[in-house]
């Protein structure tokens, strides 16, 4: 690794830890960013003559709050934090290589996924400020232009100022239904990197890999949340299989048809580690069943010898808590393999309304048709779910299953 | 900070609630209002007569025209407000969770300009 991308990779890794200590100092959102931009500049000049810190993190956070207090100074805002950060940084060792940095990681990203804040500013937000990606970076990982992003990213801040949205982590009784908003943003981060692999891929940051950072911090920072353990685990869990689902020839695999040796062995291990790591008590939570189902399939030797009854049950569970019709989707094609087509059909038809506008619907509806030899409507199905926006891969496969139904 | 409550009803609903219901609604206010006056965070705010009676001031070319009802034509009209002082939106959104409600009330909590 060159000496300019080993610099890069510690700005990235220290980048939420730093910001959010100085976040909690300043206040201020900007303040905070633009110091630690500055601290970064004046590390890039300074490291490569005098040698990287034993403590990275802790020479960027000196420098960055020096930084922002000139300033908050030189702004003439937030007067009244200035004394107290003064003597705070009056009694600031010089070297700073073997204190720890105060760690508020757990705080920004509460802030960061406010459910006052739009899911697109929550998402763009946390990937900013806890993954350390430039806006630029942030945009063409969604595919939007630099200045929507950046919009996007200034209404959210704006509105943590102006609406009084507080840096803390909420209080016993708030927790879970905030909790539930940060694993959703960690989540919807790693889904948007696993749906979308495509013909883009290469211009795209890998948010596979930014959504397991960010549910491995969230393990470091709560080590016993069941769900915390339970999100981490499913995005290892499905990461694993991800090595599978696209052949040599660049084309999508179905699950069944996955050649399961070239499975990331140590992605699956990392997950089903993480499983075991969740108290009897939170089994039942719904990211934990939602690891627990990914765990089953990426330790079965086979599609055929999967435990489908347990799968079943999983999904009845899952039903009971997250009672929406993609669950009960994914609880049909489970019954369709563990008793037989028709069963799975049975259930997937009185979900056609509420799913008439969701493609795996009508993926899934024409392969178990497909199967069950009934070919006209199979065919009628592929062509429902082609009309959706997909990427190319999906497209390829569909049109590929459409022709081999009509013995093209 | 402070923060200002904007309570929407569905008049039609409201209209058709029995007498005894309007009252234990009025009185659950009432309560509302004592506690946060008692914490010292009561600013102000009451219940509004129905949009019915609103009239709504536009400038047009420079002249002042004035029309009969509310700003938007909603099912949901703005039915009461509160202006409390919070610690931070929090608070202020707990505080909003906690009034009574007329069949499907919406708050919308904003933030006042200072």
């Amino acid at each position: 690794m060159n000496p300019a991308q080993a610099l890069e990779d510690i700005f990235r890794r220290e980048h939420g830890l730093v910001l959010s200590s100085l976040i909690r100092s300043f206040g201020d959102f900007d303040v905070a960013e633009e110091a630690l931009a500055e601290a970064v500049a004046s590390a890039v000049e300074t490291w490569p003559r005098s040698g990287t810190p034993a403590n990275p993190a802790a020479w960027l956070l000196t420098v960055a709050r020096r930084k922002g207090i000139d300033r908050l100074r030189r702004r003439r805002r937030l007067e009244e934090r200035l004394p107290l950060l003064a003597a705070e940084e009056a009694t600031l060792p010089i070297d700073r290589s073997d204190s720890s940095v105060p760690d508020e990681r757990l705080r920004l990203i509460f802030t960061c996924c406010h459910p006052a804040l739009s899911p697109e500013g929550q998402v763009a937000l946390t990937l900013r400020t806890l993954g350390g990606l430039t806006t630029a970076e942030i945009a063409r990982a969604f595919l939007t232009s630099e200045a929507t992003m950046f919009q996007r990213i200034t209404r959210a801040k704006n509105k943590i100022r102006l609406a009084g949205i507080s840096y803390q982590v909420p209080s016993s009784e708030q927790l879970p239904a905030r909790m539930e908003s940060v694993l959703a943003v960690v989540y919807l981060i790693f889904n948007e990197g696993y749906s979308s692999m495509s013909g883009n891929e290469l211009v795209r940051v890998d948010l596979c890999q930014e959504g397991i950072h960010l549910a491995e911090m969230l393990v470091g920072l709560l080590p016993d949340e069941p769900n915390v353990l339970g999100l981490a685990a499913l995005c290892w869990l499905t990461e694993g299989r991800r090595p599978g689902r696209i052949d040599s020839a660049g084309e999508l695999v179905l699950l069944a048809d996955h050649d399961r040796t070239k499975w990331n062995r140590a992605a699956i291990d990392r997950g089903l580690v993480l499983l075991q790591h969740v108290h009897e008590r939170g089994i039942e939570r719904p990211y934990v069943l939602q690891a627990r189902i990914a765990a089953l399939h990426s330790t079965s030797p086979s599609h055929a010898a999967t435990d489908w009854g347990a799968l079943v049950e999983l999904y009845i569970s899952l039903y009971e808590l997250r009672p929406s019709p993609v669950v009960a989707l994914n609880h049909a094609a489970a019954v369709a393999m563990a008793e037989d087509e028709s069963a799975g059909l049975a259930l997937m038809e009185p979900l056609a309304g509420a799913l008439a506008g969701y493609q795996p619907f009508h993926a899934a509806r024409a392969e178990l048709l497909a199967r069950a030899g009934r070919p006209v409507e199979a065919a009628e199905s592929f062509r429902q779910a082609l009309t959706f926006p997909i990427n190319d891969v999906e497209r390829r496969h569909l049109e590929k299953r459409l022709g081999e139904i009509e013995g093209r | 900070m402070q923060y200002v409550l904007m309570i929407y009803d569905n008049e039609g609903e409201e209209a058709a609630l029995a007498e005894d219901e309007i009252n234990a609604i009025v009185a659950a206010h009432s309560a509302l209002a004592r506690k946060w006056r008692d914490e010292g965070r009561f600013l102000g705010g009451d219940r509004l007569q129905p949009s019915a009676t609103a009239t709504t001031v536009r400038m047009v070319d420079g002249k002042i025209v004035m029309t009969d009802g509310p700003y938007a034509d909603t099912k949901e009209q703005l039915g009461g407000f509160y202006i409390i002082e919070a610690d931070d939106l929090d608070h202020a959104l707990a505080d909003a969770s906690a009034i009574p409600s007329v069949g499907r009330t919406i708050i919308e909590v904003r933030p006042v300009w200072a």
